[in-house]
């Protein structure tokens, strides 16, 4: 239960900074745009199903689209990582060690190297999902690799600075 | 059958991913179609209201900028009043009155509805404002904005509160233009590139327009949404196109979207007639070009 409210407290967090803070900053560069919303599926616990997972990031996505207006931009690349999140999962953790004295990814859970790998795809994956469905609708293929992989470095710095910022005291199960 | 349902099982997490990325693209193209999303009225009155909670706390960092905006329309809207216009010969006397119609046979085509920003963003690849001024209120879609210092942009979507215009700053903004000074008044649409918030540009001008840096660029009378002469922005560079034909020009927008608090939304009394008959035109044309 405690933790229902704590995620729940999380996605209203994540959702404010996208909508009333990361797209109201004054942009660098056209092709580098903040994303940071999608931080809350990759921290959702190990122990979701897979089906309640895929319906989270799916209902976290479009609401996202309804208060920027852009109804399924961000929700089909919110489905795709949540669909592929427990596919890296199962690659990169030793399933019985990790998931039962932890209960969500993190750094102290899945040690720095394996952490850095799983947010690092899926923030990939995310990013050029979002940015194809745009330059299906304009744009160039060189404005597609470039803002691809210029939103998803600045993606990973400000994820990162999350992660110094708000250490997470994922608590171990066994005490 | 007991294989169709075991394949169902088995494979249940991917047939509901694919059926999810169904509705997102169907929503998407609908979407860039007709603006309309799904639940569209339902979602924008709740995304309306927390909004305007938000803006109820955020108006006070640009209050400053704000009041010296409007102060300064204020001055440009007092200037024009007739009472300021000394007319050489007293057998003439000049009448508007504010009624629709009044005793000079003169027809008010335009009315403007003051409304409220509670949402705006300018960092993405298409920037929509919502206002809150609805169908109650009398908006309707289609409706041009008007901002203290020039447009903002056009109504896309109304709910019965509030809504949704698309911003100057949307890859599939266009607004029909011209140049103030020039005497053709030759008119071409003005759209955004997504490069920076402050800057829109018009392509595809002919060379044989006379255009220098400073020029004005005002609506044009072509668009059923804007009255001509709104100001849009001012020319900043003029370069020649890559065939070398035409001219591109980069318009310093007159409206600052980051600060934008009060607007004025643009009834054009006439707008079901025009626009009726210009797609009746547009119908009859079409038909006339499969025969």
């Amino acid at each position: 239960m405690n933790s229902i409210i704590k995620h729940i407290f999380r996605l209203v967090i994540f959702l404010f900074v996208q909508v009333y803070i990361l797209s109201n900053v004054p942009l660098v560069h056209h092709y580098i745009t903040p994303y940071l919303y999608f931080l809350f599926i990759l921290w959702l616990p190990f122990s979701i199903r897979r089906w309640h997972l895929l319906i989270i990031g799916f209902s976290f996505g479009m609401l996202t689209d309804y208060f920027l207006h852009t109804p399924g931009l961000h929700a089909a690349p919110c489905a795709l990582i949540a669909y592929l999140r427990p596919f890296l999962l199962n690659i990169f953790i030793a399933k019985d060690s990790t998931e039962q004295s932890f209960t969500e990814p993190s750094v102290r859970s899945m040690g720095w190297g394996p952490y850095s790998f799983y947010i690092g795809i899926l923030t990939f994956l995310h990013h050029a999902y979002l940015v194809f469905i745009e330059w299906m609708q304009f744009g160039t293929f060189g404005y597609f690799i470039l803002k691809v992989l210029a939103t998803t470095v600045l993606s990973l710095v400000m994820i990162f600075i999350t992660e110094m910022l708000f250490s997470r005291k994922t608590k171990s199960r066994l005490t | 059958m007991r294989n169709i349902f075991l394949f169902i099982r088995q494979y249940f997490n991917l047939i509901s991913f694919l059926i999810l990325q169904i509705i997102c693209i169907v929503s998407i193209s609908k979407f860039s179609k007709t603006h309309e999303a799904f639940f569209s009225t339902k979602a924008n009155e709740v995304t309306g209201v927390i909004n305007s909670r938000y803006n109820n706390i955020t108006k006070y960092f640009n209050l400053a900028k704000v009041n010296e905006d409007l102060a300064l329309e204020n001055n440009r809207l007092r200037n024009l009043l007739q009472s300021n216009i000394v007319a050489p010969d007293s057998s003439l006397v000049i009448k508007i009155d504010t009624l629709i119609k009044d005793t000079l046979n003169r027809f008010r085509k335009y009315t403007f509805l003051p409304a409220t920003v509670v949402g705006n963003t300018v960092s993405l690849e298409s920037n929509f404002i919502s206002l809150e001024r609805g169908a109650n209120q009398g908006v309707k879609t289609d409706m041009g904005v008007l901002g203290p210092n020039g447009i903002v942009g056009k109504i896309v979507s109304v709910s019965d509160n509030y809504s949704v215009a698309m911003s100057l700053l949307n890859r599939n903004s266009k607004v029909s233009a011209m140049l103030k000074n020039s005497k053709d008044q030759y008119a071409e649409n003005v759209e955004w590139d997504g490069d920076d918030p402050d800057y829109l540009v018009m392509r595809k001008v002919s060379k044989s327009v006379q255009v220098k840096k400073g020029d004005t660029i005002v609506t044009s009378r072509y668009s059923p949404s804007f009255p001509s002469q709104l100001m849009i922005g001012t020319v900043t560079t003029v370069e020649k196109d890559d065939q070398g034909n035409t001219y591109t020009l980069r318009i310093k927008s007159a409206t600052n979207f980051r600060t934008i608090q009060h607007v004025n939304i643009i009834v054009n009394h006439y707008y079901t007639e025009q626009f009726k008959l210009d797609s009746i035109t547009k119908k009859l044309h079409f038909n006339l070009g499969n025969e």
